[in-house]
């Protein structure tokens, strides 16, 4: 006998309520940068718009960048921890595969019994894990919930890999989503292209490292051109399918926050996009370089913080990186 | 079909509006990277206007080979749909 199941109730719809980034204390200028690679301050910024970049300290971890990032953000909205009930990291540079770090950030943040998981969608990470929380509101399987972006890619930057080195940094980007009458997250274009897995990746699986006894640690290598082709050129055909998803052309964006990878892809991206010049442009990778998963929400808090934007404001999102994988969605801002 | 001229032509405008090099300097033997000072990202920018512009698909990796101004004429001469 198939019995029927009671449908869930869901809110109408949702939309950050808040926003929080941390920073690691330490600037690392691209002087510091030069001393493993034969290149140049003016190559660097050049080639990538990067003068700065913040690498994380002994103590400045996944969990605890996280717990300062979600901490503003929970400030930032208004909400308390326990009203979170689910809790969303997306990263790719914590080191501990099992348990979920999100488990203990749920934990240490006192959350109560949050649903805790983490995502692996790399530079993408923060729009999937938008998107989900978004669905889990909107479905009714949580009324609150905290996105965070973490990256320690410090950890897996080659020193000497002359055309990386100074691209990766590390930081936390946390959002909490909540619910809410009027759309204020619309839908989210996604999606993965692994026939272009290696394009971007982690040199080698951990269990080489292991059984090889491996003298470098693992490290992220990317193939620049192809990357760039695919960032600019097919990732601006993803940005307006966003657009026209939420029924919105270019003339409604107030501010535009690419994944921050690199300056000349924002660049170029604006220049395919033909963006209005009213549209506010977030250009946080000159001072923060490309911290993947949390590169969205710092650029948004920074934005917010300074005044390039302001509470309210329409704004296109669009992450994209190793798989490859992609995710753009409009939102209003907090 | 364009001629060996028209693709000159073309990819000096192309040369020009994205490094800002005179398109009198776009010549044959002229190597994108060390003569025209066209990076490897802009070549990039280069390699997709180009395909707009002569109907033609330019692969990562056929764009490494790809040194002269001259290299990228004959590519494009003998990809052409």
């Amino acid at each position: 006998m198939t019995a029927k199941i009671k449908p869930t109730q869901g809110a109408p719809a949702a939309r950050i309520i808040g926003v929080g980034g941390y920073r690691p204390h330490r600037v690392v200028p691209n002087e510091e940068i030069l001393k493993h690679i034969e290149s140049s301050d003016e190559w660097i910024r050049s080639r990538s718009g990067i003068a700065t970049r913040h690498w994380a300290g002994p103590d400045e971890t996944v969990v605890e960048m996280t717990l300062a990032a979600a901490g503003k953000a929970l400030a930032d909205s208004g909400t308390t921890a326990e009203e979170i009930d689910a809790v969303i990291i997306a990263t790719v540079s914590h080191f501990k595969q099992t348990p979920a770090v999100a488990t203990e950030i749920a934990y240490r943040l006192g959350t109560g019994k949050a649903a805790a998981f983490d995502i692996s969608a790399a530079c993408a990470g923060f729009g999937y894990g938008l998107a989900i929380a978004k669905s889990l509101i909107v479905e009714g399987s949580a009324t609150r919930a905290l996105v965070v972006g973490v990256e320690r890619l410090s950890d897996l930057t080659d020193l000497t890999d002359r055309s990386t080195a100074f691209l990766f940094a590390d930081g936390a980007g946390a959002v909490v989503v909540g619910p809410t009458d009027e759309p204020g997250i619309g839908p989210t274009v996604w999606g993965s292209e692994g026939d272009k897995s290696d394009v971007i990746t982690q040199t080698e699986p951990w269990d080489r490292y292991r059984d090889e006894h491996l003298e470098r640690f693992p490290a992220l290598r990317q193939e620049g051109q192809a990357v760039f082709r695919w960032a600019v050129f097919e990732m601006a055909k993803v940005a307006r399918q966003a657009l026209t998803a939420s029924g919105l052309t270019p003339e409604d964006l107030d501010v535009f926050i690419p994944h921050q990878a690199n300056m000349r892809i924002i660049d170029s991206m604006v220049k395919t996009l033909k963006l209005p010049d009213h549209v506010a442009v977030a250009r946080d990778v000159e001072s923060t370089g490309n911290t993947s998963a949390a590169s969205i929400p710092l650029a948004m808090e920074r934005m917010l913080a300074t005044g390039q934007a302001k509470s309210g404001d329409t704004a296109l999102v669009i992450g994209f990186g190793a798989g490859l994988v992609y995710a753009a969605t409009v939102v209003t801002l907090p | 079909m364009a001629t060996a001229e028209n693709v000159l032509e073309g990819l000096a405008d192309i040369v020009n509006e994205i490094a800002g090099i005179p398109t009198e300097d776009v010549q044959l033997d002229k190597s994108f990277t060390d003569d025209l000072d066209v990076d490897s990202l802009s070549m990039v920018e280069v390699v997709v206007a180009a395909e707009e512009r002569f109907d033609v698909k330019i692969p990562d990796d056929d764009v490494k080979g790809l040194k002269t101004v001259g290299d990228a004429v004959d590519y494009i001469l003998k990809h052409q749909s």
